[in-house]
This record gives structure tokens, sequence and C-alpha cells, in this order.
């Protein structure tokens, strides 16, 4: 028997996010962003580096299934580890980035070791436990995180020596353009990966991984670690441009919120972030603008507009559109 | 290594109790190298309890169990299937929202050792590719290896659910009830399936449907309450008297 796996298998049989034409689409909207918008690029700095920290929760919820409401706590941890960098050790962004992704990433090693034996409503409640209890430790250990007051006087040097971080945030932006851009990369690959795949048999059958042989809590540990690692970069980005670290980047708010936006776009799809943090933020920023009372209002009768006909996420609407597509040419 | 001596599986005075309930009762099942070895008896018999007893997903109250001669009543599940112990499940436990190909991948990747590789893609491994492709052609899965299990006909879930089990290249096979809810005439879809398997493979496996168990099994335990009642080859069973009434008899003798 001489079979050819390549001629046999057809691509959707083994499916992985091939680039095509259109992943070219989020980056070119970025850029245009750049160019057309150069009064809300501070905004959009923020827009950007919230996607980083949706992507990083996808990598956990959306792929391994890891049901997660402390996210926050990776993304705060890596914003008091840069700032910290930032004012005691080097004001090398680089670095800084670094220091709170690696501090995230071993908060993420530590507390998923202890916590991914649980799943379900248990995992959901300790996840947020995490948080709350990290909030409380940034808020006692004042001598390190600054306390109530945060950190403040967060001062890049400019990036490779070169880029200053200007006032109206061009660098800024570019910057957190070029770090999403890495983070993408980074779950890109691990997502399509023979590990990516045993994730999602993880978040598919637990019980049957279990059965198949593999190594369940490890391999849920590695990815819960690498999320926190991305979480981390997010927030020491955040950190960074914003210049500041307060106690708001360690809530439960926080958490909920991330989840929010990531759900909009399409959990487990990789371009949900994408989708559902822009436009969402947006949304909050337009809402509060136009009617500064009442805006809460608007948001919410859009989430439950956008709930009821794209249950699951603006992505799913495409994807419910292709495939009419696939069945109409079969 | 002398294999007279030992069994491919084999447990000693297995029990199992919930309370004050025993499933199951001092159990001594030898299981031979290249066994087809039928596991039958009345529902509530406990023969789905000892598969996971073995296996591993429940812990025994006593007794031991021993895969290739060597004790494994205190590894993990996951460890007796990296030992050549694999079982199927009565109810499909797939990955339902992955397609037939990735379903069979998994095991692959994970009995060649490369699941854990962080880059690179599934159908870009030669050797992954090449194994799933001949096991979906085994089973005539191929036009199906782009669907996902939730777009199956029934028939065809549970092929794929030996066929993960198949991937894993087993020593000890256990089927929980591999023909459940396929209709008794079209069971010959699984009987060729599982006339296919190496002569090595050690196979044990549950079923009701006794056109399957009688073709099938060179040897069959009848487990009554917990206990196994006779064990012998197809003929005994056929004929003892016993077996007919507590389980085939439809007639009752006085």
């Amino acid at each position: 028997m001489n079979l050819q796996p390549r001629t046999l298998l057809p691509a959707a049989a083994l499916p992985h996010y091939r680039l095509g034409a259109m992943d070219v689409l989020p980056w070119i909207a970025a850029i245009v962003a750049f160019f057309a918008f150069d009064t809300y690029l501070s905004l959009g700095a923020q827009i950007l580096v919230m996607v980083i920290f949706g992507l990083s929760l996808d990598l956990a919820l959306g792929f391994a299934g890891i049901n997660t409401l402390g996210h926050a706590a990776f993304f705060g941890v890596g914003a008091y580890a840069a700032g910290y960098w930032n004012l005691h050790v080097s004001p090398e962004p680089l670095g800084g980035l670094l220091a709170g992704g690696m501090a995230a990433g071993v908060v993420g090693l530590l507390s998923g070791w202890l916590l991914l034996r649980t799943h379900g409503l248990a995992l959901l409640m300790l996840t947020m436990v995490v948080t709350v209890l990290l909030h409380e430790v940034a808020n006692a250990w004042g001598s390190v995180t600054g306390g109530a007051d945060g950190l403040s006087g967060v001062m890049p040097d400019p990036l490779f020596g070169v880029f200053q971080f200007d006032l109206f945030g061009k660098t800024a932006y570019l910057y957190a353009l070029g770090v999403l851009f890495l983070v993408f990369l980074v779950v890109r690959t691990v997502v399509n990966s023979p590990f990516g795949l045993s994730l999602r048999g993880i978040r598919e059958n637990t019980r049957r991984m279990h059965l198949v042989g593999a190594s369940v809590h490890l391999r849920l540990v590695a990815a819960y670690a690498l999320s926190a690692f991305l979480a981390g970069i997010a927030g020491g980005l955040g950190a960074q441009i914003t210049r500041t670290v307060s106690l708001d980047r360690l809530t439960f708010q926080l958490s909920g919120d991330i989840l929010i936006m990531l759900i909009i776009g399409g959990v487990g799809r990789l371009y949900g972030a994408f989708i559902g943090i822009p436009l969402y933020m947006l949304m909050l920023d337009r809402a509060a603008e136009v009617n500064p009372f009442h805006w809460m209002f608007f948001v919410g009768l859009a989430l439950i507009l956008l709930v009821r006909f794209a249950p699951g996420g603006l992505m799913a609407l495409d994807e419910r559109r292709r495939r009419a597509a696939q069945e109409g040419t079969q | 290594m002398n294999y007279a001596m030992n069994y491919a599986l084999e447990t000693r005075g297995l029990c199992k109790r919930f309370g004050a309930i025993e499933v199951t009762k001092s159990v001594d099942l030898k299981i031979e190298h290249g066994a087809r070895h039928a596991l039958i008896g009345p529902n509530g018999a406990g023969k789905t309890t000892l598969v996971n007893l073995c296996t591993g997903m429940f812990k025994p109250s006593s007794g031991a169990i021993l895969l290739n001669g060597s004790d494994i009543t205190s590894v993990s599940a996951q460890r007796r299937v990296g030992g050549g112990l694999v079982r199927t499940f009565q109810i499909n436990t797939l990955f339902n929202g992955l397609t037939v190909a990735e379903n069979l991948a998994i095991p692959v990747a994970q009995r060649l050792g490369r699941s854990w590789k962080p880059w690179g893609r599934s159908s870009g491994d030669a050797a992954v590719a090449a194994d799933v492709v001949r096991l979906m052609d085994e089973l005539n899965l191929l036009a199906l290896a782009s669907k996902k299990i939730a777009d199956l006909a029934y028939g065809q879930r549970r092929l794929v659910e030996i066929a993960i089990a198949m991937a894993l290249e087993p020593k000890v096979l256990l089927l929980d009830e591999p023909a459940a809810g396929i209709p008794n005439g079209e069971s010959g879809m699984i009987l060729d399936l599982l006339e296919r398997l190496p002569d090595a493979m050690s196979i044990v496996f549950i079923e009701h449907d006794m056109n399957l168990v009688f073709r099938f099994a060179r040897r069959i335990s009848v487990l009554v309450e917990g206990a196994v009642l006779i064990e012998g080859s197809v003929d005994e069973i056929r004929k003892d008297q016993r077996v007919r009434d507590v389980y085939l008899g439809r007639r009752h003798h006085d």
C-alpha cells in the first residue's frame, strides 16, 4: 500500500490558519488608522494593547478551553513588573516588556499548577480569587507598587535608542502594533502546531485526552503560563504607553471586560480579539461622547443584539457564511 | 521473556465497593496474549466497572491488576495507556468539534511522541499524516476526513471511537460494547473492523450482540452480579446450563 498523505488528505482535514489575502486586512486597517486618525493615536494604542490581551485570553479560553475570570491578574502583574523595572532597573522599553511578561508567566505557571486540576465553575471562582488576592497584595505592598496611588512617572527610553515616545503617541502606536504582530505570530504558530491540536483535544474532550495517554494537566499549565506571559506583555506595554500603573489593572472588572470583548469577536477563532476589542472600545468611546449620561444603555443594547444575532461572536457569522457557500457548491 | 508465565492482562481478587454496594466481587481475570475475550452478562453485572478498574478510571477497593506481568494497580490512567492498555467507550467519547482526521491525529501524534511540538503543523508532519491516512483508509473513513464528528452519522462515529484506540496501537484493547446503538443487522461493519485488528493485539470486549460474541470471541467470561460465574471457550459457554439460565435463558427450567 502506497498512500500519499498529501494528495489523500484534503487541507480541511487537518485544518490550520493559513495566511491568505484576508490576513493583511487588520494590519492595513491599523496602518490606515495611524494616518487617518492621528489625533486618536493614544486610544488606538490602548486598543492594540487590549487586542494583545484578548489574544492571550483566546489562547487559554478559546483553544485550551480554560474557563477563566482572572486574566487581569496577569495583565496587572505584567504592568506592575514593567513599571517597576522602568523606575528601578532600566528605562529601556523592550527589557521592561520582557520583565512584565516573565513575571506574569511565573504567576501563571504557579497558579496554573495549583488551579488547573479544577474546572467549570470552581475554576472560574478560583481564577477570580487569584486576581482579588493580587489586587490586595498590590494595594498593601506600597513600597513596590505604590499602593492605592499606583506607579507614576514611568518613562521608557527611546525605542531601540532611536524613537522617542512622543506627545502624540505615534511611537507608542507603532510600538504596540509591532508587539501585537509578534504576539499574533506566536499564538498562530502555537495553535497550528501539534501541541495546539492537543490543546483543542483537551477543550473538546478532557476525559478522552487522558485516555489517549496525554498529560492533560501539564499541557494546560504550559498553555496557561504562555497565555499569562503574553497577557503580561500586554500589561507591560500598557504601563509603558500610559506611563502609569494603577490598581484598576488588577480587577475583576477588567477580567470581565476582556472576556466580553473577546466573546463579541468570537472565542477560539484567532481573529476574534481583532474584531471584538476595537469594536467594543470604539463603541464605548463613541457612546460616552454622544450621550454622557446614558451611554451604558446603548452599550447594553448593542450587546443584546450581538448575542441574539451572532451567538458565537462576529467571527462565527463569517464562518456560517463560508459554510453556506461551501454547501452551495457541493 | 517467557510469555507462558504471564498474561497480557490479569486481575487478582479485584474488588470494588461503592459504599455498601459491592459491584466487583473478587474477580480473577486472565487475558492471554492475542486473546479475543468477551465479557458478557446481564445489565448491571459490573462489566463496565471492570473496564474502568482495569484502565484506572476507578481505584479498586482491593486486589491487583497486572499488565503483561507487572503490577499497574497504582499507575495512573494516563500512564497505563503508555503501557499499551487502551479502551473505547460504550457512549462515544470523541473530540466532537474537530474533524475525523484531527480525531486520529491526536492519538497518532501522542503515540509518535510529537504532541508537544509547539510549532509546525500536524498536517506537515509526514509520519503523523501518513498514519492518519492509513487508519482512515482501513476504516473507509477517507471520504469523511474533513467532516466534523458532529456532522457524522452514528455508525461512523462508532468507527471513529474504535479508530482512536487503534491509532494508539495498543497491546491490550478493551472495547466497551463496540456495537452499542448499532442495529443488529448492521453490526457486520463492526465485526469487519474487529477481524482486521492485528493478531498480536489482545482484545477484551463487552458486547450484548450475541452474534458478534459467538463469531469473534474465542473465550468468554460471564459476569453476574459483580462476580465471574463461569469462564470458558465459546462452545463451553454456549452449552452451559447456568449461562442459559442467567443470561441467555428465555426458558425457565425446574
